[in-house]
């Protein structure tokens, strides 16, 4: 392939039958391949697939058991983080790396090994991130920047120790589509200039746009190469799940009569409760029986408000939030469950299921009340064992029993529980936040039929998601929250992928130094 | 209340005495805090410097020495509490409360056979003609050491945290130790160096209470002070100036109390030597009602344990 910029040029790192064994699972098994300088070469696969723990490998945090990487031929064994920074690795993380509390340039020192003075680095800060159209200002407090912007953050402290390397994980799933556009335009300048570039996703259509070479990894192991510019969206997920996907079914739409609003929302306002939280600002909607709501936007605009808003534990005015034509503002969570309004968080270890406690307190503690699983103020636990099997059994969570912690539990096989568990209860609105967030894709794809088809029995269902494509696939209508306020419904169908970026705001006022370059 | 009787020198000038002890375990803990770790032992810490450096100054006649004996045994016993909370994960809380009992009980026992003795004088800085300046001579240069110390401790550990590479790292260590470790800094490491400083000022600031102020050893003889120093922290929502205010503000209520105890004042004893105590409380109930103000500049991390997983 000579038509492939890349391909002629050096090796710069290979990685040579690497293996990584954790207590109870192997994370890695005799992992091969080889990136060429200025490459921008994908490692694929789903969650747990053992792709973070590979580049944690080659970033120095985590040692291998067996095997060896070489960088531009010679014997490459980070013991630390540093000594990766020294060789010309950087790495931009998927979560974790910035201290909200300090500001842009003091968290750009903090990831330096020999950082200029502060007032030096805050202009070369300026100077970096204005060349390659991430403009930043260093003065600022990461808690008061979008999630954007702090990704900004870390690729400029990358940037500023000039690496050969530069690794990136999973780094879209928290932009905006036009903020992705940006980010891969400065991806492609800086590997026109000769960085390499390790880019970890499982957004197939990303990599096809970006990726010179991919290496797909399947349970630890590698299960293929692919040229990702000419293989399909199809081909790369299929060898990334080893199975046939099928999308969720649509049943057809059931007219359950137009006067049905099941939940009413008029003019909500509510300060967030969270440091450096997004307050909500005059959110008005209605979903009708049968109806499925999708709300995206990117994270910190005010999803997690508006769940605690929906969910009762932020309490709001009178008439402002109204299900199934009851006022329920007022009310707590377990009220509004007695009335068939259920909710599933996005954090579903400690918010949605209390680690600790077992797969039956679990699901007494939100099905009790509607499920009357109580008999003269005692839990009546073989009935909370049942509705606790029924759960598992309906919604195929792979458990040892219902007897098992919630921690035990893997993060789609959970959250299975948690959603089903809400949904077992014959609810009449259901809110979740991030259904499929952290799950791999034959859960995400039962989750989401799961939900479509309790709409379909004539409930009313919000979805608040940062996975466009899910919401996309499963949503009637759609809205987007922004910096706290929620645009108005549109219906799905005619809506394309650019009508979406703009009713996310854009790009934050950064296209103009791209222009420019 | 009566004044009259009151010197405003002579009060300014014992304030500042009376506040190094709480002034300089303050210092230490606001470090420890910073650094994300809530040690609530500094009573403890604070016993055990005041028997060491005790015991140190009546061996060798020396209270130089006995000070630093004081540091060395307040940071022994945090590292006590260091190896409890950083290497078995134990709860921050429960082993700081338990660090409190185990140096109120250990001080006790080694303090056995010291009582009554009287440990050489730790006498002020000479700073000849000075001194006879009316009110700056008595209320600036009739200190001892210790004092200027505490002051030149706040500068210092203000100029480390705000403006050094070492003092963003404690910062950042205790901000967030996931994101800490992610860049590859040494959490517990870093943490345990923070524990260790604490005590040793906690340390310090016993062994001020057993050689200057009091001057002799008794059983319990820090009286509650690490608690005040605990409480000054938040009060001063960690930062170091405006710790030396809490402390000179408790510091000025301590012996403002004693003055008027002397002076003959008509308010019985007891609600007289309460007051410091009470108003901590006040404080900080005044404090944390200011809609989370303080809290905003506390570390998020504050009283979690870190463990490197995966």
């Amino acid at each position: 392939m000579t038509d492939k910029p890349s391909s002629g040029r050096p090796l710069l790192l290979t990685v040579e039958g690497i293996t990584k064994a954790y207590p109870g699972v192997v994370a890695n098994s005799d992992v091969s391949f080889a990136i060429r300088e200025g490459e921008v070469h994908c490692l694929l696969g789903e969650n747990g697939a053992g792709k973070s723990t590979m580049v944690k490998m080659i970033y120095g945090l985590v040692k291998p058991d067996t095997g060896r990487m070489t960088w531009k031929g010679a014997d490459y064994a980070p013991s630390a983080p540093r000594v990766a920074r020294a060789t010309g690795v950087a790495m931009v993380f998927q979560h974790f790396s910035l201290f909200e509390a300090l500001n842009v340039a003091e968290n750009v020192a903090l990831g330096m090994e020999n950082p200029p003075p502060m007032k030096a680095l805050a202009a070369k800060i300026k100077e970096v991130s204005e060349a390659y159209g991430l403009p930043l200002d260093p003065a600022r407090m990461v808690g008061d920047l979008s999630a954007g912007e702090r990704q900004r953050v870390e690729i400029i402290r990358c940037l500023l120790q000039d690496p050969k390397l530069l690794i990136m994980d999973e780094p879209t799933s928290v932009l905006t589509p036009q903020e992705v556009e940006i980010l891969f335009r400065t991806l492609r300048q800086l590997s026109a200039e000769g960085t390499a570039i390790l880019y970890i996703s499982h957004k197939l259509e990303e990599i096809r746009s970006l990726c010179d070479a991919a290496t797909i990894l399947r349970r630890g192991k590698v299960v293929g190469t692919a040229d990702p510019k000419a293989s399909t969206a199809r081909e790369l997920a299929e060898m990334m799940v080893g199975a046939t996907l099928t999308p969720p079914e649509r049943p057809a739409p059931k007219d359950w009569g137009g006067a049905h609003a099941a939940l009413e929302v008029k003019g909500l306002n509510a300060a967030s409760p969270i440091p450096f939280g997004t307050s909500l600002k005059e959110i008005s909607f209605t979903v009708r029986k049968g109806e499925v709501l999708g709300i995206a936007g990117v994270a910190g605009n005010g999803q997690d408000e508006l769940l605690l808003a929906l969910s009762g534990e932020i309490k709001s005015g009178e008439g402002m939030v109204k299900a199934t034509g009851v006022s329920v503002g007022a009310m707590g969570p377990a009220e509004r469950r007695k009335i068939g309004f259920v909710m599933a968080p996005e954090d579903r270890l400690g918010h949605g299921a209390a680690p600790d406690m077992s797969l039956v307190e679990n699901a007494f503690l939100t099905g009790g009340v509607r499920k009357g699983l109580t008999k003269n103020g005692f839990i009546n636990w073989p009935a909370a064992k049942e509705f606790a099997e029924a759960v598992i059994k309906t919604y195929d969570v792979r458990t040892p029993g219902a007897h098992v912690a919630a921690r035990a539990l893997s993060g789609g096989n959970l959250q299975k529980f948690v959603v089903g568990r809400e949904l077992m209860q014959h609810p009449d609105v259901v809110v979740i936040n991030q259904p499929t967030w952290g799950v791999d894709a034959a859960a995400a794809a039962a989750i989401r039929q799961a939900v479509l088809d309790r709409a379909a029995e004539g409930a009313a269902v919000v979805v608040i998601s940062q996975d466009l494509d899910e919401l996309l696939e499963i949503a009637d209508t759609f809205a987007v929250l922004n910096e706290g306020r929620l645009t108005a419904p549109r219906p799905v169908k005619g809506l394309t992928i650019d009508q979406i970026g703009l009713m996310m705001g854009g790009a934050h006022g950064m296209e103009a130094a791209h222009a420019e370059a | 209340m009566d004044f009259g009787a009151i010197n405003p020198a002579v009060l300014i000038a014992s304030l500042m005495m009376a506040s190094v002890p709480i002034l300089l375990a303050a210092l230490g803990e606001l470090v420890v805090e910073k650094a994300g770790v809530l040690n609530l032992g500094v009573e403890g810490m604070m016993i055990m410097g005041a028997i060491c450096g005790f015991m140190v100054t009546i061996h060798t006649g020396n209270p130089f020495l006995g000070f630093i004996g004081g540091a060395l045994g307040g940071a022994a016993l945090s590292l006590i509490f260091a190896f409890l909370t950083q290497v078995l994960l134990a709860n921050q809380v429960a082993t700081g409360l338990a660090l409190t009992m185990f140096g109120l009980g250990l001080s006790a026992l080694l303090g056995q056979g010291y009582n009554g003795l009287k440990p050489a004088a730790t006498g002020p800085v000479p700073f000849g003609p000075l001194t006879d300046l009316p009110f700056f001579g008595k209320v600036l240069f009739s200190h001892d050491w210790v004092v200027y110390f505490s002051v030149f401790m706040t500068g210092a550990l203000w100029y480390v945290l705000k403006a050094t590479r070492l003092g963003l790292i404690i910062r950042a260590v205790g901000e967030s130790h996931e994101a800490a470790h992610a860049l590859g800094y040494k959490v517990n490491r870093i943490r345990l160096g923070a524990i260790a400083f604490g005590g040793a000022m906690a340390g310090m600031g016993g062994a001020y209470i057993s050689l200057v102020r009091v001057p002799q050893w008794v059983d319990g003889i820090t009286a509650g002070a690490g608690w005040i120093a605990l409480a000054i922290v938040v009060f001063a929502s960690w930062r170091p100036w405006r710790a030396l205010i809490g402390a000179y503000l408790f510091g000025g209520i301590t012996v403002l109390q004693l003055n008027l105890q002397a002076a003959g004042s008509a308010i019985p004893v007891e609600y007289l030597s309460m007051s410091p105590y009470l108003i901590t409380i006040a404080a900080l109930v005044w404090m944390s009602s200011g809609k989370g103000k303080a809290a905003h500049n506390a570390p998020a991390a504050l009283g979690q344990n870190f463990h490197a997983s995966r």
